[in-house]
């Protein structure tokens, strides 16, 4: 783990909901274009320490945050940071897809209209690309300017992808992004996620084991708001250093 | 013994029912059956656009009572409107929520102040003030439109703020997380998401407005003339059948009933297109 790989560090992170204490000084690396992982019971933190990572938690109010974050050795909690010039640089995927009720066209240019771009056929181009890296295109390309409420789940989630990949993020978050699909899509989700991690550092909150060992390279394990491990991949799953990992990996807990 | 107490209640319940309904259809039956056949008989022609209202001399035109009634509703609008979107804008995308809860109630209350109390501050303040500042005799068309903008906000406020909170919170993280501002998230997602219920909220207001009587025939001087400009004294619709109709007998009452129709059916026409947006958004979800 050298540090020079290191897209984001992040060290003694303390994160505060009015007087719960959400997260307890925790530390982890996200290694560039690979795929980490976060897994551990309901509640235990994972996806709040996923959305310090774009501060979407600035959106909930009574929220403290201390300790850093570092994006590219530069730490994204300094007030001379912009959020909205972070969230373009760390995109996300939430749990349940959530495409603007716009056409599918307009999903996708959405956040180059927001970076302040308005050639159409600049746009137009980005937007096939971005389909095609989502593995949209195909179901899409005759019906872009259909509503994108009419898409099926799992596409709308590939759109949700493909509207991030639209304003080439460095990172992309995935706060349990199939968690709403059935098992094929979900499959279908996990090899894009493979594929994209070429040219994507990604972050992944699941609770489902089984995946985080299919896709990702390191996983940390979280429990009652600490960092009780973090690791390889494989060696989590096969050889837990933590007796309290072994019982979740196993099964006794959760 | 209980299936018959049910029954009971069923039939007491029912006989209730029809009879509210019953009375509704009863005043609409009235009225039409008063004005209606003024109307053909005076000539549909000759009664929307003439401007000759002399009752004494069998002359019934309310062209000038129109005109007043969609300018004064039109001026109302564009007070009105503007604001109340930005109100409820900024309530629901920029207080936070527990404050909102607290503001929007009280602006509900609002709603509550009788219509005469709203024209006497109008006589009060709001007249002296036009006619020291801009000219004309102050009770006027602009009076009116200004009490009447006053009057529909909070049922222009409180609409569009509902149908703003029932856009999902997720539409709004999806928007920021792509790197957009709160305003950016606001024009180019929330404000489409809910557009037919602010819409419907404008047209709601409308109908209030071009409804309102008491507040107007106290701001807006009430002349029957053809307005030539917003500081002119004017009488709507709604002020005219108000204002004769103690006095009015045969073709003049029935003219008055005739002028009721054209409201009425104004009205109706306005309020199905509202609920025909609001039924949109739930459809959308």
């Amino acid at each position: 783990m050298t540090t020079e790989k290191n897209k984001i560090e992040i060290s003694g992170l303390d994160l505060y909901y009015g007087k719960f204490h959400a997260l307890q000084s925790v530390s982890m690396p996200v290694q560039k274009n690979l795929i980490t992982a976060l897994i551990g019971p309901s509640g235990c933190g994972k996806s709040t320490l996923l959305r310090c990572l774009n501060r979407m938690n600035d959106l909930i109010s009574g929220v403290k945050v201390t300790g850093k974050v570092l994006l590219d050795q530069s730490d994204i909690y300094s007030p001379t940071f912009e959020v909205t010039e972070l969230r373009k640089r760390v995109g996300m995927v939430f749990q349940r897809p959530n495409p603007f009720p716009l056409s599918i066209y307009d999903n996708v240019v959405y956040g180059l209209k927001v970076a302040g771009m308005n050639n159409r056929k600049k746009m137009e181009e980005i937007a096939e690309k971005s389909l095609m890296g989502a593995w949209l295109w195909d179901n899409v390309k005759d019906k872009l300017h259909h509503s994108a409420l009419e898409l099926p789940l799992d596409q709308q989630q590939r759109l949700c992808v493909a509207r991030l990949l639209a304003i080439e993020p460095e990172v992309i978050l995935m706060d349990e992004p199939c968690s709403a699909l059935d098992p094929i899509a979900t499959m279908k989700i996990e090899e894009l996620m493979l594929e994209l991690k070429k040219n994507y550092t990604i972050v992944i909150v699941t609770h489902n084991m089984q995946q985080a060992a299919r896709v990702s390279d390191f996983t940390g394990y979280m429990l009652l708001g600490k960092m009780i491990e973090f690791n390889v991949t494989k060696d989590i799953f096969t050889r837990p250093k933590e007796k309290l990992t072994e019982e979740y990996i196993s099964g006794k807990y959760g | 013994m209980k299936s018959l107490s049910e029954k009971g209640v069923r039939r007491i319940l029912m006989a209730v029912a029809f009879s509210a309904i019953s009375a509704l259809l009863l005043i609409t039956l009235f009225i039409i059956n008063e004005g209606v056949p003024f109307i053909f008989k005076y000539g549909v022609g000759n009664f929307l656009f003439s401007s000759d209202w002399h009752p004494q001399q069998m002359k019934f035109g309310i062209f000038p009572m129109i005109t007043a009634s969609l300018w004064v509703t039109f001026g109302a609008m564009l007070l009105g409107a503007p604001l109340g979107v930005a109100v409820a804008l900024f309530l629901s995308e920029y207080v936070p929520r527990p404050i909102m809860r607290i503001i929007k109630p009280t602006i509900e209350l609002l709603a509550a102040i009788p219509s005469v109390v709203y024209g006497f501050i109008g006589v009060i303040v709001l007249a002296p003030l036009i006619r020291n500042y801009l000219g004309g005799p102050g009770l006027s068309l602009l009076s009116g439109s200004i009490i009447l903008g006053i009057m529909i906000l909070p049922t222009v406020i409180s609409i569009s703020i509902d149908s703003i909170l029932a856009v999902p919170q997720s539409y709004r993280e999806g928007s920021l997380a792509l790197g957009a501002t709160t305003w950016q998230t606001i024009n180019m997602v929330t404000v489409k998401a809910s557009k037919s219920g602010i819409i419907a909220s404008i047209i709601l207001g409308l109908g209030r407005a071009i409804g309102e009587t008491m507040a107007v025939i106290m701001v807006a001087g009430n002349s029957v003339n053809m307005p030539h400009s917003a500081l002119d004294s004017v009488r709507t619709l709604t002020a005219n059948i108000a204002l004769e109709m103690s006095y009015a007998t045969g073709l003049h009452r029935q003219a008055l009933f005739a002028t009721g129709v054209v409201l009425f059916v104004g009205i109706i026409i306005l309020n199905s297109i509202a609920s025909i947006a609001l039924r949109k958004r739930m459809v959308k979800g």
